[in-house]
């Protein structure tokens, strides 16, 4: 009603819609003061954030159903899909909670962008398999109206894994459980392997599995802002600061068998503003740990782990921060157009990037050498020790090669076994997990973050199973190896 | 009717002061489609009503399952033999014949379209000239054919990029590939040279080896008379 008044008294026909408007504003204040007026009179109605004191539009709300910490593709791909699944449209309030809002060391957008099916887990083939799907119809899934649809650049030359000796009968067994799966995977012999890939040197190498579709590599940074873009078009909420507090509340329960144990549920999220000393508590009903290499830190917060050693209290979130190199280096002579994603037995990989003879490439260090991950500075000597001799060794044009540029990221490691935590802890209820991927988290995030609203909304998984991946493991001791880790 | 906008916001209060502060994104990404003048009655009523902009992104995705709805038969599934393993009537004349040559030149086909094709073991030559929907994905789903396909043309084809050329290689019986003016191809004479490179048995047609060259302060563009460069 107050709107059609201020209609009907400033009405100036249809003209471009003015600066400054939100999305959906109406286009007859050319100059903002209508939809100025429109605010100020939402936030001082119950309800709105409104103080008469100060300036308070920085802060985030004070409350909100769900608070994601951390914005990078897994906690946007989780607020996604949280928005696409609600029943209601606009049912519930998602906070995304972001301490960096220029992603400098966000795992996401370091990564090398990479996306495969050959993995020995099947939950992991299968949560590839979607993820690929979605990427080929980004545009479908990610259209915003008026906004120029999302180019991924994906490249579909496909991943070549490399197995010597040892390696030939795990490989043979991870390609049949790809195969099962449906992804398209076919197997080589190294004679076969040196007609295809004539650069390859295949002294060593028994086996090779050779990934013929869905595979390759894309640009991540387009998928984080085609998602940030839509989730913000969705009523997303985004805030820039740091979650330093949880306030929760404990309950002493008996679980069936009798046993007693603290159920804690989380009320509150303290959310501290950057640079600054304020924080500002939000009410929250579900809380998503998708922090990344941070993660583990998130879940002391919440007091996962705080308890004694060997029992479920006690149990931390094994995920953290390992730095990762990786290389950009320019050989003329070096493989060409056809250059796959190539993964040597020795763990390490390299793939083209663009049309003018430069290569990305690195490798992962043993658990010895692993570097101090307290800074991202790049140690050049790695690439002359570790990584340049087996690619010199694999492909002998690498021998000259002349190294570019090269920078350094975070693994969202999980020193348990290596695979993502998904699903929410069992004393904790409602802190659910979307962390611990170890270098695979990019390429699995579209369908982790829909089994994660699938769990938040229904309380179970149902297009993709992923009980094996819930945090109880840890306590029970299942491990759910991997067996080709780059 | 639908309700309008104003009384959603007293309801649940959109909360937009955040993205403000993240750099504004939001308008980074935002084109200045936003700003042109004379939009449409639809656009207008898709920024006043929610009803309206789901209406609209209904309709969106109605023209992209419309293309979907051209990659089935007349309508139907492709004519496929039923559980016993009979074909329909029309097509046993034809059951044995293999199809050697597939020309789709302006088709609507896309991915899942491709499904058809694939099935043919024997086809030789396939024409996906200016077909507006043929895409580095469609690319890289050809290589079942690679046993027998000797002729490939993708001319024309607005988004081809150089990445799906890329996964061409898995064709080694390929003979003759057309490329030529594919728009989305960043430099098309160094692509030209990477391809033929990659495909050394293969006649690569298509863009100059020379285009996209910048030429020197010491060149002058040549005559129409004169020799073309090598």
């Amino acid at each position: 009603m107050l709107r059609r008044t201020l209609l009907l008294g400033l009405c100036r026909g249809p003209l471009g819609r003015g600066l400054g408007t939100h999305r959906g504003g109406s286009i007859l204040d050319r100059d903002g003061k209508m939809s100025e007026i429109k605010k100020k009179i939402q936030s001082i109605l119950p309800g709105g954030d409104w103080n008469p004191l100060y300036d308070t539009s920085y802060l985030p709300p004070e409350s909100s159903d769900v608070v994601i910490v951390g914005g990078g593709v897994l906690g946007l791909s989780v607020a996604y899909w949280l928005k696409k699944l609600e029943k209601p449209r606009g049912a519930i309030r998602v906070l995304v909670v972001e301490r960096d809002h220029t992603y400098s060391r966000a795992s996401t957008v370091l990564s090398v962008g990479g996306i495969r099916q050959q993995f020995s887990v099947p939950e992991n083939v299968q949560l590839s398999l979607f993820s690929i799907d979605f990427l080929r119809n980004i545009n479908e899934y990610l259209a915003v109206a008026d906004d120029p649809p999302l180019d991924i650049q994906f490249n579909p030359s496909g991943y070549l894994l490399l197995a010597s000796e040892k390696g030939a009968a795990i490989m043979e067994n991870n390609v049949k459980v790809q195969r099962q799966e449906g992804a398209k995977v076919c197997l080589m012999s190294p004679e076969q392997l040196r007609n295809k890939f004539p650069w390859i040197n295949t002294e060593g190498v028994a086996l090779a599995s050779y990934g013929m579709e869905h595979e390759g590599w894309f640009d991540p940074w387009c998928l984080l802002q085609g998602l940030r873009r839509k989730v913000q078009s969705m009523g997303v909420l985004f805030c820039r600061g740091e979650v330093t507090r949880f306030v929760s509340s404990s309950n002493l329960m008996k679980t069936a068998s009798g046993e007693e144990v603290n159920v804690k549920r989380i009320h509150e999220v303290h959310v501290k503003i950057d640079q600054s000393l304020e924080y500002q508590p939000v009410e929250c009903a579900i809380v998503i740990n998708a922090a990344g290499a941070w993660s583990g830190q998130v879940a002391e917060l919440a007091g996962i782990g705080k308890g004694p050693p060997g029992t479920l209290q006690g149990t931390k979130l094994p995920v953290e921060l390992r730095k990762r190199y990786v290389y950009l280096w320019h050989c003329p002579q070096g493989p060409g157009l056809e250059t796959p994603f190539v993964i040597d037995p020795s763990g390490t990989y390299f793939r083209r990037e663009g049309l003018g003879h430069n290569y990305l490439g690195g490798c992962s260090p043993t658990e010895e050498e692993e570097p101090d991950p307290g800074n991202l500075e790049v140690d050049h000597d790695f690439f002359q020790d570790r990584v340049w001799p087996p690619l010199a060794q694999r492909v002998p044009a690498f021998e000259t090669l002349k190294v570019r540029s090269a920078w350094a990221g975070y693994y969202d490691y999980n020193t348990f076994d290596q695979n993502g935590v998904v699903g929410p802890h069992p004393l904790v209820i409602n802190m659910y997990f979307a962390t611990g991927f170890s270098g695979h988290g990019l390429q699995q995030a579209p369908a982790v973050g829909r089994a994660v609203a699938e769990m938040v909304l229904e309380g179970h998984f149902q297009t993709i199973n992923l009980s094996s991946f819930l945090f109880s493991r840890f306590y029970s001791g299942e491990k759910v190896q991997e067996h080709n880790i780059i | 009717m639908a309700a309008p906008k104003a009384s959603l916001h007293l309801v649940a209060p959109v909360w937009n002061g955040g993205t403000r502060g993240i750099g504004g994104l939001s308008r980074v990404v935002a084109p200045e489609g936003n700003q042109k003048k004379g939009r449409s009655l639809l656009q207008f009523l898709a920024d006043c009503f929610y009803d309206v902009e789901a209406l609209r992104d209904h309709l969106l995705r109605k023209q992209v399952s419309k293309v979907h709805q051209k990659n089935r038969f007349q309508g139907r599934e492709w004519i496929r033999p039923n559980q016993r393993g009979h074909f329909s009537l029309d097509f046993l004349k034809l059951q044995a014949v293999p199809v050697e040559a597939v020309d789709a030149s302006g088709c609507a086909i896309n991915y899942q379209g491709l499904d058809s094709l694939l099935a043919l073991k024997e086809l030789q030559s396939l024409w996906l000239q200016r077909c507006p929907h043929v895409d580095d994905w469609c690319l890289s789903r050809l290589h079942p054919l690679a046993s027998s396909l000797q002729e490939l043309s993708l001319a024309g084809c607005p988004r081809v990029s150089e990445r799906g050329l890329a996964c061409l290689h898995h064709l080694w019986n390929l003979r003759r590939l057309d490329i030529s003016d594919l728009p989305a191809v960043s430099s098309p004479g160094l692509t030209r040279i990477l391809v033929e490179e990659m495909l050394p048995s293969c006649e690569v047609l298509g863009a100059d080896w020379a285009q996209g060259l910048k030429l020197g302060p010491e060149e002058q563009p040549r005559d129409t008379a004169g020799p073309t460069p090598a």
